[in-house]
């Protein structure tokens, strides 16, 4: 028992001794689900982000220090997190990666004003009345809009389908504004079936039930593993329309033991795709696949933009380490680059990125398929 | 006489440790010497101690295994931040303390009610079933609260459900859940909170009633051979604890700007139990000290990186191990000997 004891003690004394930070650096913080089901979202971020900083750093400018904690998605772990990383001497915070979380955590860095420019949260509540909170990714509403628009456009089908998570306010959020924009467009939906975070083992009832309606889309403006589960069941039966998704598919491909020829012809709207030709792209996605071993999904390159984005702004409002690293230099550098978020231009892996006042990125979505186990962008 | 005098000491010494933690913590708030993550943590402290100590009433003291803490944790929650928006917006009541303590008693009343409602068909059953059919209560309030939609429109409130189609400014969104409420939380009021709890939990303990729910629960067909309405008592014992974690449920809603149903699931329900078991059931201040180890304990493990969790389940079987083992227990019991030695010597001087 004594030695255990030890060892435990030990093991804390040795983990607590490294995490000092270099002192010329600002300190960004990151906390996101990195255990438990959406980990493969905060790790992404987490990933692309000490991408983007390592290529930061080398430019010699500005330095940036990674601090990140695992939150787990959850508001009142986030809150805890955020706290810590204010603790440990953070700046500005490259998070929160998920909605629920960053909408609490926003709240406090309200409060507290501290900068937060959120790779992945993608609800409208995160930013609503907040001045110093900014995305990177686009919103619920928009995603669902544009869905349904490039559907439209496209002329991918006539008749959809929609299984959407009636216990996620991401896929509601998604689906609400699918349906109004597709009955402005004119695109029928003719069957909507829905399922909760603790039933998504089964979908035979929702996807008969497209089937019988006869959809030849199907829009799942859902998440990456009970995705896989339809797709799979579909196989099963065969039933094979067009799948549609948005940015909570990517990562389909990057789940263990699923069989990545069923996701073959899905179609997901994204900003990002990892085949994209321009030399950025290419470089992230070769530094990535050569550190982490799979190909970078949205929420890394959203991540790796959003890096940027604050790299760009600390330089164009002046903010120097000195600054962030006095004592509470969060607040100077949240005045200073509030006014700033709004003039500058990123030119990033996921499309040209412009801010407006209230926190919502202005950059154009593309849809990409999945053709070879490959996400390529579609035309 | 001395049996209440003992209780008494009992009593007070729980009350002693927890008043000494509030004025340690109060003074190390105000010298600046505590971090701003444990700053942050009062507060969900105090919800979870008081959460604990209720669902010993209905675990410890009535006997009842219950399974669903969490469902009257969210009624609490989410009609606690309700009704403080309706009342800043019908009558104006600007202050953020007197706002706060209405919205937990309303938290309270509606969970209480709901306590009431649930407890008509489940006190019916015993043990195991009792423990299922909570579970799934608890699982019931969840699913309802993640199709309500609440819009505060001037001085009025609009109900839907699964409907986001109603006017006003919307307070709880299905399950996006509530997002951006005020925060008026406080650490002082979670305190309040927290004697409050311990007040009703060890009056009601050692009450007539409270001996009358522990007799249903050591040996019910004596009790009720003695005339006691078991079921009644047990009701009694189910409905406070349901009040009171309506109460920590409403300080928990005013303390985060957005939570959503999906918070208060089945794991919150286990945690708390864990609250209960490891802190000893029936024991209210094993309660206290359990809920606040092991509220802390995740956040005081992030040194760990990826393997906080595992550390934590580690921490968690050590520390169970731990207290139920017959060497510690020995030295327990050696310890409290000597306080009871002196104790006895003085008796004889008197």
């Amino acid at each position: 028992m004594k030695k255990i004891f030890a060892l435990v003690l030990a093991l804390m004394l040795a983990m607590g001794a490294c995490s000092a930070f270099a002192e010329d650096a600002i300190i960004i913080g990151i906390s996101g689900p990195l255990t438990g089901p959406y980990a493969m979202y905060g790790l992404g971020v987490v990933h692309g982000a000490e991408i983007a900083i390592e290529e930061v750093n080398a430019l010699g400018g500005i330095q940036f220090a990674l601090t990140y904690e695992d939150d787990e998605g959850d508001p009142e772990k986030a809150v805890n997190a955020y706290n810590k990383m204010l603790d440990d001497g953070a700046a500005l915070m490259a998070s929160t990666v998920t909605s629920g979380a960053c909408a609490a955590v926003a709240a406090e860095a309200y409060n507290d004003r501290v900068f937060m420019l959120t790779p992945s949260a993608s609800s409208p509540t995160v930013t609503e009345d907040r001045d110093n909170v900014f995305q990177v990714c686009f919103t619920d509403p928009g995603q669902g809009a544009a869905s349904a628009q490039y559907i439209v456009e496209n002329k991918l089908a006539s008749k959809v389908a929609v299984i959407y998570n009636n216990g996620l306010d991401y896929s509601t959020g998604i689906y609400q504004t699918f349906s109004e924009k597709a009955a402005e467009l004119g695109l029928e939906i003719v069957s909507v079936t829905t399922f909760s975070s603790d039933d998504n083992a089964d979908f035979s009832v929702q996807l008969t039930e497209a089937k019988n309606a006869g959809a030849d889309l199907v829009f799942l403006p859902i998440y990456y593993t009970p995705a896989s589960m339809i797709l799979k069941q579909a196989k099963g039966m065969d039933f094979a329309p067009i799948f549609f998704g948005v940015d909570g598919m990517d990562g389909i491909l990057s789940i263990e033991g699923f069989d990545t020829s069923l996701a073959e012809g899905v179609y997901l709207l994204t900003a990002f795709s990892a085949d994209a030709a321009d030399e950025k792209t290419q470089s992230f996605v070769k530094k990535y696949v050569d550190l982490y071993g799979e190909i970078p999904n949205q929420f890394a390159a959203d991540a790796y933009d959003a890096i940027y984005a604050l790299y760009e702004a600390c330089n164009a409002a002046g903010v120097t380490a000195e600054i962030a690293n006095e004592m509470d230099g969060f607040v100077p550098v949240c005045e200073m680059l509030i006014p700033i978020m709004t003039e500058i231009t990123v030119e990033g892996i996921t499309g040209t990125m412009s801010w407006q006042a209230t926190g919502e990125v202005t950059k154009t979505p593309t849809a990409v398929i999945i053709e070879n186990g490959a996400y390529v962008g579609a035309k | 006489m001395k049996r209440k005098y003992k209780l008494f000491i009992g009593n007070l010494i729980t009350y002693l440790i927890v008043i000494a933690a509030f004025v340690i913590c109060q003074s190390m708030i105000k010298n600046g010497e505590m971090s701003r993550s444990m700053r942050g943590q009062m507060v969900p402290i105090c919800c979870y101690v008081v959460m604990a100590v209720s669902l010993n009433l209905t675990v410890g003291i009535s006997g009842e295994l219950s399974l669903g803490h969490a469902g009257f944790m969210s009624i609490g929650a989410f009609t606690g931040i309700t009704a403080s928006a309706w009342l800043l917006a019908r009558f104006n009541i600007d202050d953020k303390i007197i706002r706060l303590l209405l919205s937990l008693v309303v938290g309270g009343a509606f969970a209480g009610f709901a306590g009431f409602l649930i407890g008509i068909p489940v006190l019916r059953l015993r043990g195991d079933y009792l423990a299922i059919v909570t579970l799934a209560f608890g699982e019931i309030i969840r699913n309802i609260l993640n199709c309500l939609y609440v819009s505060l429109d001037g001085p009025s409130l609009n109900i839907a459900f699964n409907s986001a189609d109603i006017p006003g400014k919307m307070l709880i969104k299905g399950p996006t859940g509530a997002t951006g409420n005020p925060k008026l939380a406080t650490f002082a009021v979670g305190f309040g909170l927290v004697l409050f709890t311990l007040f009703v939990v060890l009056n009601l303990k050692n009450s007539r009633a409270g001996r009358a729910i522990m007799a249903g629960r050591d040996n019910r067909i004596a009790a009720e051979s003695m005339g006691i309405s078991v079921t009644k008592y047990k009701m009694i014992a189910f409905v406070t604890s349901a009040v009171l974690a309506g109460m920590a449920g409403a300080l928990y809603g005013a303390n985060f700007s957005s939570f959503a149903a999906s918070k208060f699931k089945f794991d919150t329900s286990i945690l708390i139990l864990v609250f209960v078991v490891l802190g000893g059931i029936g024991s209210i201040r094993g309660s206290v000290i359990a809920a606040i180890v092991l509220t802390l304990l995740p956040e005081l493990l992030r040194e760990f990186d990826d393997y906080r969790m595992l550390v934590y389940a580690v921490v968690l079987i050590v520390m169970m191990l731990l207290t139920n083992s017959p060497f510690v227990k020995s030295i327990v019991q050696r310890i409290t000997g000597i306080f009871k030695k002196t104790e006895k010597e003085d008796g004889a001087n008197v």
